[in-house]
């Protein structure tokens, strides 16, 4: 109703031509407004109000029960295997996403596109499905069951599967993001330094990495905000093994079942903590980012 | 450096690159490969510097095979069309690459380094913009910084692929006498590609001109303009008129015009086609001499301080266009859709067998 009377207010004479130009070209501002408007009542009720909740049931019974739940030695397990499986987890798959994104954007060769669309898969398959696929492939009835009981190797309801698991579903976030970015840089640079007589190694070193910094960094954080949250393929490869085999999410879940809420969102709050973090660097990257590409 | 090319072969899947072409391009020349685009020029001059791997043949600097070397072991200054400057360092850490990127032994002291890429950002007049990023440079600046990079590393062979392709008209005029005052400087030996004859013609001391991954002739710029090899090469080089002739026995009849050419003096009655550029076509308001060529004014155009001329006439297909001073044309006196009569002062008559596929020459 206060716009209506603004706008009511101005008389032509008070419109200076930016304002006109900007009428031409943009939506009227009710329509601009209520946009606005929708987009953060949606983040409200589906981000916000839930985050609030996850904090306000961590600390509802104070800080003494908060730090007993988070400390107590399963959560510790947890919180310990989550983060050794992304520190193994996220340095595999850079190497990984950086050799496939250098093969696709530097090299020519047959089946590219279909390349392509493979690294999308673990995005297109349901994690329980990729939790099976594994069990099948590992488990002790399963392919490789027999050779690997022979060689006294579990990776099924053990750290390795959760790794492999993990790894799988993550695989996708640094490919993804440096494979356009590859192409678009072409590959002129790259000659231009093996001309100059680098090695290709100082090439990749000094001339194709930093190209692909940002991209890189960006990728390697959703990787491993992901590889956190991680839930249904765990669930299934794990065995839920109490203080051996549960990770952060799933430590929650059986917290949850046996109505330890508080427990539940005290473990939740960390959780959230790290993604929060993981958050905040994305958004600071995004701002150097930009602060350096409008001087480099 | 001497550079030989040796019956080199080249195909991308179907098509042929570069088709079993050899040079010899002595030391210390500024050899341009000129060519549309299509001809195998780039092609050439990127499996010269080890860009790219021939299908057959060799590729020697000063009488040593470098065929099976590693490009970064050749020792080439590479310069590319769109500069492929190193965009996260300044200009210069761009120049200094080659020298910081060298094996600890052969690595120059740090003083070296940053003395001689002050020396070579002067050379290119740039010195001011060292601690700037490649893309707070214009085009023409990027391009120079581009080649004091390449010079850095004291290449063999300077290769340049079409080096001013990307700017615009004036900045490309003034930075290819640059590079022909640096080279008269600096005498490496130097390739450059390019489709545009113009420059081709100012900048180089040997011309190649290339089609269809073929040599089509070589030799130096006046050669290569006033004695055209070829109808591909004549109408590559410049606008050309095409006059329908008859020849017997070394003289070409064009209307009631006779020519001699004493190169077909074995021909019989062989139709055959003209070739004579704008400025070489005179124009008269009268056929004094009565052997001249009936034409109609079309259109009259003012080009700066020429003047050209659109003709019809019953011995050419397309209008004919002519040539003059705007002086010349003032004594003339013409007007468009007058008579007048025309006399080529000079011609190239190639028999209808060996006509090429037209080309659009530009």
């Amino acid at each position: 109703m206060s716009e209506l009377n603004t706008s009511a207010q101005a008389t032509p004479v008070q419109l200076n031509r930016a304002a006109e130009w900007q009428r031409a070209t943009e939506e009227p501002e009710w329509v601009r407004r209520s946009l606005i408007g929708i987009a953060l009542a949606f983040l409200s009720a589906f981000l916000i109000l839930p985050l609030l909740v996850v904090l306000v049931g961590a600390f509802e019974q104070g800080l003494g029960v908060w730090y007993a739940a988070v400390t107590e030695p399963d959560a510790r397990s947890a919180i310990r295997l989550t983060l050794l499986v992304v520190a193994i987890v996220v340095p595999i798959n850079v190497v990984f996403g950086v050799t496939v994104a250098w093969a696709v954007a530097k090299f020519e060769f047959h089946g590219k596109p279909f390349l392509i669309s493979l690294i999308d898969m673990p995005f297109a398959i349901s994690p329980v499905v990729v939790g099976l696929i594994f069990v099948i492939l590992f488990g002790s009835q399963g392919w490789l069951g027999n050779w690997l009981s022979a060689h006294d190797l579990q990776i099924i309801f053990a750290v390795p599967g959760i790794v492999v698991v993990i790894a799988f579903g993550t695989m996708p976030f640094i490919a993804r993001e440096l494979i356009p970015l590859m192409q678009e840089q072409g590959k002129q640079e790259e000659e231009a330094s093996l001309t100059l007589g680098a090695s290709g190694l100082k090439t990749f070193w000094y001339v194709t990495l930093p190209n692909v910094k940002w991209g890189l960094i960006y990728g390697i954080i959703l990787c491993n905000a992901r590889a956190m949250g991680e839930f249904g393929a765990v669930a299934i490869v794990s065995g839920r093994i109490r203080g051996e085999t549960n990770t952060m999410p799933l430590h929650i879940e059986v917290l949850y079942n046996e109505y330890m809420f508080t427990a539940a969102f005290a473990v939740s709050s960390i959780l959230t903590g790290l993604a929060l973090v993981t958050i905040a660097i994305k958004s600071t990257v995004e701002w150097l980012e930009q602060r350096t590409g409008v001087t480099a | 450096m001497s550079i030989r090319v040796d019956r080199i072969n080249k195909r991308f899947n179907d098509f042929i690159a570069v088709d079993n072409v050899s040079l010899d391009l002595p030391e210390g020349q500024l050899t341009a490969l000129l060519g549309p685009s299509g001809s195998g020029k780039t092609t050439l001059l990127r499996i010269i510097a080890g860009l790219e791997q021939a299908d057959s043949g060799h590729i020697e600097f000063h009488g040593q095979d470098q065929t099976h070397e590693h490009v970064s072991d050749r020792g080439v200054g590479f310069v590319f069309q769109h500069y492929a400057l190193f965009k996260h360092m300044t200009v210069f850490e761009n120049v200094a690459y080659g020298l910081t990127v060298k094996p600890r032994r052969e690595r120059p002291s740090k003083e070296a380094i940053r003395k001689k890429v002050m020396n070579l950002l002067e050379l290119v007049q740039l010195d001011w913009t060292a601690h700037r990023y490649p893309a707070q440079l214009s085009g023409g600046q990027r391009q120079r910084i581009a080649l004091a990079r390449a010079l850095a590393v004291e290449p063999k062979v300077l290769l340049l692929d079409e080096p001013f392709g990307a700017l615009d008209a004036k900045v490309r005029a003034e930075l290819r006498r640059w590079l022909r005052r640096l080279h008269d400087e600096i005498h490496v030996t130097s390739v450059f590609v390019t489709h545009d004859q113009e420059e081709a013609l100012e900048v180089s001391d040997r011309v190649v001109v290339m089609n269809n991954g073929r040599v089509e002739q070589e030799g130096t710029p006046e050669e290569v303009y006033d004695h055209p090899a070829n109808p591909f090469v004549y109408r590559f080089l410049g606008n050309v008129n095409l006059f329908h002739a008859r020849v017997h026995e070394g003289t070409a009849t064009i209307g009631d015009l006779s020519v001699p050419v004493p190169e077909h003096h074995d021909s019989q009655e062989q139709d055959a086609l003209a070739y004579i550029r704008p400025h070489e076509i005179e124009v008269l308001a009268s056929n004094e001499s009565g052997d001249a060529i009936h034409a109609i004014v079309k259109s009259i155009l003012v080009i700066g301080p020429s003047v050209r001329l659109e003709l019809q006439t019953e011995h050419s297909k397309e209008l004919i266009q002519a040539e003059m001073s705007k002086h010349q044309f003032r004594g003339l006196g013409l007007l468009q859709g007058d008579e007048a009569w025309l006399r080529p002062m000079q011609s190239k008559v190639f028999l209808q067998e060996d006509e090429a596929p037209a080309v659009s020459g530009s």
